[in-house]
C-alpha cells in the first residue's frame, strides 16, 4: 500500500509497480567456469532481511524501467531510490 | 405491539413519521430515526439471538458497532438476504424485514439450547480433541459440525444492488465525528485545506449526542444543539467534505485507508430504485486525525449475558437519544462515574433505579453526589455474584466485596430488576491506530492501550487516545490539530460538566461459587467464558494469540471490540504479567464487517476481468464457435455443428485439417518485434540454440528456458532483416516473456543495442493448413512466388492480400503443409473470410484450439505449460538437438550441467499407446509399473496430452516418465478408480516421423 517514487516518473501508487527480488545479484558472466555450488549460490541464495533490504522494483504500468529500491521490509519504509547500475546511498 | 417502552416526549426520532417493520415474523413499528435495536426495546423486546455454541437467549447489549449479541438476517428474497448485521446499526424504513439467527425453530424455542446443558461437558477446545479420532470417521463428523458452525444464511441469487468504489485525496481526514473529531475539523478547516470528516453512525457528535443535557453543556448549549451549530458551520465551509454512514474498514501504511459508505440501506424498497447501495472508497490522505473514541466495557460475573443486561452508555442513549426506556425496575452496576450519568437520566425520565452496585469503596466525583440527593440507592463495594431469569432478567444476587477485591463477603441480597446496566470503564478504539502500525501502551492506572507512537503522518485525538473528559478532550485537540497542521486557531469554549471520579477495575470479579459452576462470559458471541481462559492456561497455552485461537475469543463478527480487554486482563492477572508485556492481540482489517459487494465493486461479469478478443472474433461467434479462456484471450475451441459433441466436432476439424484444408485464428500468440544491431547476439543469449546463421527470410523454432534450466516457453523466430526479427511465444506467455526479455536487457545486459516492442495485438494471424493450403494461399496473397524453390518450409515472404502488405510465414504446428498469414489487425476478419471463399472449393474448414492440441499431439510437439510444468528441461523432453553446443552462454545453459539435471532417472516425455486402441487415457492420469490393491503404489509419472486420433485411428498420449528413454517397448499401468488401463511406452512421434507431409 506504499507510494513509490519511480526514479523516472515520481510517485505512484504501490499498484503500479512489481517487484524483482533482492538487487545487486550480478548474473556471473562465465556461468560454465562455476561450481555448482557457486552458480547455486547465484540462482537460488536470497537474503530475505528483516529491515533495510536493496531490492529490485520495475514499474510495471508506467515507463516499464528497471530501477533499484532499499526498503525496510518491517515497516515499508523506503529509504532510497536509485538506477539501475547505481550505488545506493549510505 | 404498541410501543410501551416509548416515553411520550423526547430523542430524535421522528414521531411523525411512523414505520412498520417485521422481525421475526410479527409486524412492529417504530419511527423515522430507530435503528431496528431501538425499534424493537420501544416494544419491549429484548431476546433477539441465540449464543454461538450454548443456543443461551440473548438481547441488545450496545447501541454501536460494537454489539455482539443482537446479530441479524435481513429477509429480502433470495438474492438480497443479508447475514451478520448488527441491529444497533441498521436503520429501519416502511417494509423491513428480519431474522434472528442461530436458532431452531424460533428464537424463543430454541432446540440447540440442549448445548446450554452440556456446557460443563464442552469447554474450550472441545472440538479439537474429541473429533481427533479414529480418522475415518471424521467424514461423518463433519457434516453436523460443518452445519453447526457458521452464522446466518447467505443469499442464493446474484445480488441485484450497484456497488461503486471510489478514490479520494485529501489533505486531512478524521475518522470520527465526536466532540474530538468536530473540534479538529473546526481546526483543520482553517488551514484552507482538503479536510474528509466521516462517521460511521447516521449522526454526527458521538456519544455528547446522548450527554444528559442537565450535566453538560457547552457554550450555555444543550450538547445536541452545540453539534448541530457546529456541525452546520462546517457544512458551509467548501474545504470540507463530511460522509455519515462511513466506517473505516483499514488503515494501511503511507496513510492508505479503506472506508464503506452506506448510501441507501436505511431508505424505503422504493427510495432505493436505482440508487447505489455502498460505496467504498479508497482513500490517501497526507494527514489522518483518528478520533474514533471508546467503547464501554461490560463487568464479567456469573450469568452476566441476559438478555435485559446493557451497557449503561447504551440504554442512555436509547433513553436520550431515542426515548425509549429498557426497562422499567432498573439496576445499575459500574466501577465508574459515568454510569450514574445513566441513572440521572433514566430517573429524570421516570424510571425507577433500584439500586446502583459500585465495586469501589466511594467516589469523589459530583455524579454520585447527584444521585444520592435524588434518593438513588447506592452499595458501595458490592458486587453482583449472579443474574436470574431465562429469556429475560428479573433478578441480581448482589454481595460485598472483600477488602482486597479477591473475595465476597455477607450475606446475599436479591434485588428484583427487568434491566440491568453495566458499567466497566472505556477501551479507547485504538483499531484503526494499531492497523495503521502504531504501537501501544499499557496505562496501569487507568486499564487501558493507548496510542504511544506511530510512524505515519497521523495523530489521535479524544477518547481513542484515552482522555475522557469533555473539556481536555476540546482543548487538547485544539492544541494537537494546531500544532499537526502548524496553526494557530484556539477557540476558547466555556463547558459545563460533571467532576469525575476515580475508576477502579477488577477483570474478573469474584464469586460465591467455584468457578467450575460460573459462566461468567468474556467473549458472548462466541460464548467464550473467564473458566475457558482458565482451562487454555492450564492446558499450557501461554501466548495471548495461542489463548485467542484456542478460546475464539475475540474471533467472532465483532472481532472482540468489548470482550477483549477482560480477555487480556484475566490471562494477565492468572499468568501474573503485566499487561504492558502481555501486549494485545493483532488488531485486522476490517473494523466493521464489508459486504462483498462493496469489495467487489462494479467490477463483476464481464468487469471481472479484461477479456481479450481477436479481429476475427465475432466470425467466430456467428459461426457457432465454442469458446476456451487462454490466459485473458477467448480462443475459439472447436465449432460444432447441428447436434454435434464437442468430440465428434474435433475429430471431423482434426480429419479435415489433414485431409483438405484447415483454417486455425493465431492471433492470440504473442508477438514481440526485435530489432537493434544486437539483435542476433540477444536471441543467442536467450534462446538455447544459435541464431547468428539465420538468414535473412528464414524462420527456426526457438526454445527458452529459465536460469534453472527449465523450460520457460517456446516459438518460431523469424529474421525479417539484418537487425530484425519478429519472435513468438505462446499465448499464456507473452506477456512474462516480454517482461522477462526486458528486465535482462535493462540490468544484465545494458550493453546490448536492442529494443523490443510488443506487437501482439498488432497483428491478426490467420493459420492455413493441408494439402491445398498452397492452392488457397495463392488465390489470396498476391506478389508471392509459392513454389517450394522460393517459399520452402520455415521461410517467409512479405505479399499483397489486396492493396494490404502482409508477412506470410511458412511454418507448421501441425506437421502438415502450413501458411500463417500475419496482417494488420483491422485487416484480420476480412482476410479470413477470403481464406474460407478461396478454400471453399478446397472444403477447407475451420479448426479451434482442441482439433490444434490433437493435430500437434500427433506429431509429438509440445505445449510449454501441458507437457512442461517448471521441473522439465529440454532433455527431459528429448530435445537434445535444439541445445547449441558451441555457444559460450544462454539463459540456463549452467543449469543443464547440474547434478540433478544430469540425473539418469529424471522424467522423460514419451509416448503412450493404449492396449486397447479405443481406450482414451485421462490427462493427469498417474501411470505405474505394478500394480497394487490400494495406494499408495510408486508413480512414475503422469500423462501429459490424450486424445483419439482421428487420423491414426486409435488413441494417443504423451505422458513424463520417470527413465522413460529406457523403456519404449515397455508395458505400463495407468490405474483409475474402476479399473486399470493398460499401456505400452512409444515413440512421442505418432505420424509422418519423416517430415513427408510439410511438403505435400
Amino acid at each position: 500500500m506504499f507510494i513509490i517514487k519511480c526514479p523516472y516518473c515520481g510517485d505512484r501508487d504501490h499498484s503500479e509497480f512489481s517487484y524483482g527480488g533482492e538487487a545487486h545479484i550480478v548474473r556471473p558472466k562465465q556461468p560454465t567456469e562455476l561450481s555448482d555450488d557457486q552458480w547455486a549460490e547465484y540462482l537460488f541464495m536470497r537474503k530475505n532481511i528483516k529491515g533495510l533490504q536493496y531490492e529490485r522494483w520495475n514499474h510495471a504500468h508506467g515507463c516499464r524501467r528497471w530501477f533499484n529500491m532499499g526498503r525496510d521490509t518491517s515497516n515499508d519504509k523506503i529509504h532510497s531510490v536509485y538506477k539501475m547500475g547505481e550505488k545506493p546511498e549510505k | 405491539m404498541s410501543n410501551k417502552f416509548r416515553l411520550s416526549t423526547g430523542g430524535q426520532i421522528n414521531r411523525t413519521e411512523r414505520i412498520s417493520f417485521k422481525f421475526n415474523g410479527k409486524i412492529f413499528f417504530g419511527f423515522k430515526g430507530d435503528t431496528l435495536a431501538s425499534a424493537l426495546l420501544a416494544n419491549g423486546v429484548h431476546l433477539v439471538g441465540r449464543s454461538f455454541k450454548y443456543h443461551r437467549p440473548r438481547g441488545i447489549f450496545s447501541s454501536g458497532a460494537e454489539e455482539t449479541n443482537a446479530l441479524v438476517q435481513i429477509i429480502n428474497g433470495k438474492n438480497k438476504n443479508d447475514p451478520n448485521l448488527r441491529a444497533t446499526q441498521i436503520e429501519i424504513f416502511e417494509g423491513f424485514n428480519a431474522e434472528s439467527q442461530n436458532c431452531w425453530p424460533t428464537v424463543n424455542f430454541d432446540l440447540g439450547a440442549i448445548n446450554n446443558l452440556f456446557s460443563p461437558i464442552i469447554p474450550a477446545g472441545f472440538y479439537y480433541k474429541t473429533f481427533m479420532w479414529p480418522a475415518n470417521l471424521w467424514g461423518k463428523y463433519e457434516h453436523f459440525i460443518r452445519r453447526a458452525a457458521g452464522l446466518g444464511k447467505s443469499p442464493t441469487e446474484n445480488d441485484p444492488d450497484i456497488y461503486d468504489h471510489k478514490y479520494y485525496h485529501c489533505d486531512v481526514l478524521i475518522v470520527g465525528a465526536g466532540p474530538a473529531g468536530l473540534s479538529a475539523a473546526n481546526v483543520a478547516i482553517k488551514a484552507g485545506k482538503k479536510v474528509l470528516l466521516v462517521d460511521e453512525r447516521h449522526h454526527f457528535g458521538g456519544d455528547l449526542s446522548f450527554a444528559e443535557e442537565e450535566i453538560t453543556k457547552i457554550n450555555d448549549l444543550k450538547p445536541l444543539d452545540w453539534i448541530k451549530k457546529t456541525y452546520s458551520e462546517l457544512q458551509n465551509n467548501k474545504n470540507i467534505m463530511i460522509l455519515n454512514r462511513t466506517s473505516v474498514a483499514a488503515y494501511h501504511n503511507y496513510n492508505y485507508l479503506i472506508m464503506m459508505q452506506n448510501l441507501s440501506d436505511h431508505l424505503s424498497e422504493k427510495e432505493k430504485k436505482g440508487k447505489i447501495r455502498q460505496r467504498l472508497w479508497k482513500v490517501r490522505a497526507k494527514k489522518v486525525i483518528l478520533a474514533t473514541g471508546s467503547i464501554e466495557r461490560p463487568m464479567v460475573f456469573d450469568c452476566n449475558d441476559r438478555p435485559g443486561i446493557m451497557l449503561s452508555s447504551a440504554v442512555r442513549k436509547y433513553i436520550n437519544y431515542y426515548g425509549v426506556k429498557c426497562g422499567n425496575n432498573v439496576v445499575i452496576f459500574t466501577n465508574n462515574d459515568d454510569a450514574y450519568e445513566t441513572a440521572i437520566s433514566l430517573h429524570n425520565r421516570g424510571v425507577k433505579i433500584q439500586a446502583i452496585v459500585d465495586i469501589r469503596e466511594q467516589s469523589n466525583g459530583t455524579l454520585p453526589k447527584k444521585c444520592n440527593e435524588l434518593g438513588i440507592k447506592i452499595l458501595w463495594k458490592n458486587t453482583i455474584v449472579y443474574t436470574e431469569g431465562y429469556k429475560k432478567i428479573n433478578k441480581v444476587h448482589v454481595m460485598r466485596l472483600s477488602n482486597d477485591n479477591s473475595s465476597i463477603i455477607g450475606n446475599k441480597l436479591k434485588i428484583k430488576c427487568d434491566l440491568l446496566c453495566v458499567s466497566g470503564g472505556y477501551t479507547p478504539a485504538v483499531h484503526l491506530f494499531t492497523q495503521s502500525g502504531g504501537k501501544l501502551i499499557y496505562n496501569e492506572e487507568k486499564y487501558y492501550f493507548h496510542p504511544k507512537s506511530t510512524s505515519l503522518n497521523q495523530i489521535s485525538v479524544g477518547s481513542c487516545n484515552g482522555i475522557f473528559n469533555l473539556k481536555k478532550i476540546i482543548e487538547e485537540t485544539q492544541t494537537k490539530t494546531n500544532e499537526f497542521l502548524n496553526l494557530n486557531h484556539n477557540e476558547q469554549l466555556n463547558i459545563t460538566e460533571s467532576k469525575s471520579g476515580d475508576f477502579e477495575n477488577i477483570w474478573l470479579l469474584p464469586s460465591d461459587k467455584v468457578s467450575g459452576k460460573t459462566k461468567p462470559f468474556v467473549d458472548y458471541q462466541n460464548d467464550t467464558t473467564a473458566n475457558d481462559i482458565k482451562l487454555a492456561l492450564r492446558e499450557g497455552y501461554k501466548s495471548i494469540e495461542h489463548v485467542k485461537r484456542y478460546t475464539t475469543t475475540g474471533m467472532a463478527t465483532d472481532q472482540g471490540k468489548i470482550g477483549n480487554m477482560h480477555a487480556l486482563g484475566i490471562v494477565s492477572k492468572i499468568t501474573n504479567t503485566k499487561m504492558g508485556e502481555l501486549g494485545t492481540t493483532t488488531f485486522r482489517p476490517p473494523y466493521s464487517p464489508l459486504t462483498f459487494g462493496a469489495i467487489v465493486g462494479r467490477n463483476v461479469k464481464q468487469f471481472f476481468d479484461i477479456v481479450r478478443k481477436t479481429p476475427i472474433h465475432t466470425w467466430h461467434e456467428k459461426h457457432g464457435a465454442k469458446f476456451e479462456d487462454v490466459g485473458q484471450w477467448k480462443r475459439a475451441w472447436y465449432y460444432p455443428n447441428k447436434n454435434e459433441s464437442m468430440y465428434e466436432a474435433v475429430q471431423r476439424e482434426s480429419k479435415a485439417a489433414r485431409n483438405d484444408s484447415g483454417i486455425l485464428d493465431a492471433s492470440t500468440l504473442g508477438k514481440i518485434d526485435i530489432q537493434g544491431t544486437d539483435a542476433s547476439e540477444f536471441l543467442n543469449r536467450v534462446y538455447t540454440n544459435a541464431w547468428s546463421k539465420l538468414a535473412i527470410g528464414k524462420c527456426r523454432y526457438g526454445l527458452m528456458l529459465n536460469d534453472d534450466g527449465m523450460v520457460y516457453d517456446d516459438g518460431v523466430t523469424t529474421r525479417l532483416g539484418e537487425n530484425h526479427y519478429i519472435m513468438t511465444t505462446t499465448t499464456g506467455g507473452a506477456a512474462s516473456v516480454m517482461n522477462k526479455l526486458e528486465d535482462f536487457l535493462q540490468t544484465e545486459w545494458p550493453e546490448l543495442k536492442v529494443y523490443l516492442t510488443s506487437v501482439t495485438d498488432h497483428f491478426a494471424t490467420v493459420s492455413v493448413c493441408g494439402p491445398h493450403s498452397k492452392k488457397i494461399l495463392e488465390k489470396v496473397v498476391k506478389n508471392v512466388d509459392f513454389s517450394d524453390q522460393n517459399f520452402p518450409h520455415m521461410s517467409f515472404k512479405e505479399g499483397l492480400v489486396d492493396n494490404i502488405k502482409c508477412r506470410v510465414m511458412r511454418i507448421s504446428f501441425t506437421g502438415e503443409l502450413s501458411y500463417e498469414i500475419n496482417i494488420q489487425s483491422n485487416y484480420g476478419q476480412a482476410t479470413w473470410k477470403k481464406c474460407m471463399d478461396a478454400g471453399k472449393e478446397f472444403k477447407i474448414t475451420p479448426y479451434g484450439t482442441e482439433a490444434m492440441h490433437l493435430l500437434r499431439a500427433e506429431k509429438g510437439f509440445i505445449i510449454a505449460g501441458q507437457e512442461t510444468d517448471g521441473t522439465i528441461t529440454p532433455i527431459d523432453l528429448q530435445m537434445d538437438w535444439i541445445i547449441s553446443k558451441k555457444k559460450y552462454d544462454f539463459i540456463g545453459k549452467r543449469s543443464l550441467y547440474r547434478s540433478d539435471t544430469m540425473r539418469e532417472n529424471r522424467k522423460h516425455l514419451v509416448g503412450l499407446l493404449t492396449d486397447d486402441p479405443k481406450e482414451i487415457l485421462e490427462e493427469g492420469a498417474q501411470i505405474v509399473e505394478e500394480v497394487k490393491n490400494k495406494p499408495p503404489m510408486d508413480m512414475l509419472g503422469h500423462v501429459t496430452s490424450s486424445y483419439y486420433s482421428p487420423n491414426l485411428n486409435k488413441s494417443i498420449a504423451l505422458a513424463v516418465i520417470k527413465n522413460g528413454k529406457k523403456l519404449k517397448g515397455k508395458k505400463l499401468f495407468v490405474p483409475m478408480p474402476d479399473k486399470t488401463i493398460e499401456v505400452t511406452v512409444s515413440d512421442s512421434v505418432f505420424l509422418d516421423k519423416e517430415g513427408n507431409r510439410l511438403n505435400a
